[in-house]
């Protein structure tokens, strides 16, 4: 499955996990992992929309696992380790004001996912992959 | 208790789901901050929130809750009760501010569910 995040649009962000959830369910999945999924994309997909400017979402479904990767052409993230820190975020006062930008993204979505990767290059982009594993088989 | 109760208890309106009344609820939680309700939230079943956007209802959905209330008289807009609807996800409105609305529900038996 391929979505498009749009950019600068906060009303829309979450439309990508949210079909990928509904279709998770409709094959049957396992709901832990449906759960996991939703999630930790749903992360992703509003650091997308309100630290880079929109991008790209991947995601395959196999009966043992969901791997996405999530790809943005936004500003890059500079301190990679840092950003990964509960608690920490650049998210100004108004991404604040919508609910967001505690710094727990991240680390909640390594927290929900088997395997996480973050690459980044300032000024480039930020590519995010993630898998969940179907533990139950 | 069941989400009629928590009608009841805070006087709330009903804004959609009349049809999920009967679904039970056990734990709760209330937060503006849709950030930490998604890092600290485990399978609690109801969202109180002062906080009015759309990713109030995407949160909800994303974390399986059964109903979300939204404190201090605030009310929604159409769209987001339409998203409310096709996730079959209840939305009141209590004019009751947040502190008191979690205290009543966890007075009428409902539980933080939260580990310290
Ligand atoms: N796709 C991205 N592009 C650029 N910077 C990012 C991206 N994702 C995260 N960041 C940076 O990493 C920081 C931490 O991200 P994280 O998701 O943990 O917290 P947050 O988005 O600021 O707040 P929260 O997720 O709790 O609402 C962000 O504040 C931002 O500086
Ligand atoms: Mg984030």
């Amino acid at each position: 499955m391929h979505y498009v995040v749009p950019p600068d649009d906060f009303t829309r962000a979450g439309e990508a996990s949210s079909a990928v959830k509904k279709t998770l369910k409709q094959i049957g999945m396992n709901p832990d992992v449906i759960r996991r999924v939703a999630i930790a994309m749903y992360e992703g997909e509003i650091n997308m929309v309100i630290h880079a400017h929109g991008g790209e979402i991947t995601v395959d479904v196999a009966p043992d696992r969901v791997d996405m990767v999530l790809a943005d052409e936004g500003p890059g993230i500079a301190d990679i380790e840092r950003a990964m820190q509960a608690g920490y975020s650049t998210a100004p006062e108004e991404v604040r004001n919508l609910g967001f930008g505690a710094g727990m993204g991240l680390p909640n979505m390594k927290k929900y996912t088997d395997e996480m990767t973050v690459e980044s290059t300032l000024g480039v982009g930020t590519t995010v992959r993630m898998s969940v594993f179907n533990h139950a088989g | 208790m069941n989400v009629q109760d928590i009608q009841r208890i805070l006087r709330a309106d009903l804004l959609c789901g009349e049809e999920h009344l009967g679904r039970e609820v056990q734990t709760a939680c209330g937060s503006d901050m849709m950030s930490d309700v998604l890092a600290y939230v485990k399978e609690q079943s109801v969202l109180l929130t002062g906080l009015v956007n759309p990713q109030v209802i995407r949160t909800a959905e994303m974390m399986d809750m059964v109903c979300i209330v939204f404190v201090r008289g605030k009310r929604p807009n159409e769209d987001m009760i339409e998203l409310a609807k096709e996730r079959s996800i209840v939305v009141m409105s209590t004019k009751f501010r947040m502190f008191t609305a979690c205290g009543l529900l966890y007075e009428g038996g409902l539980k933080g569910g939260c580990k310290v």
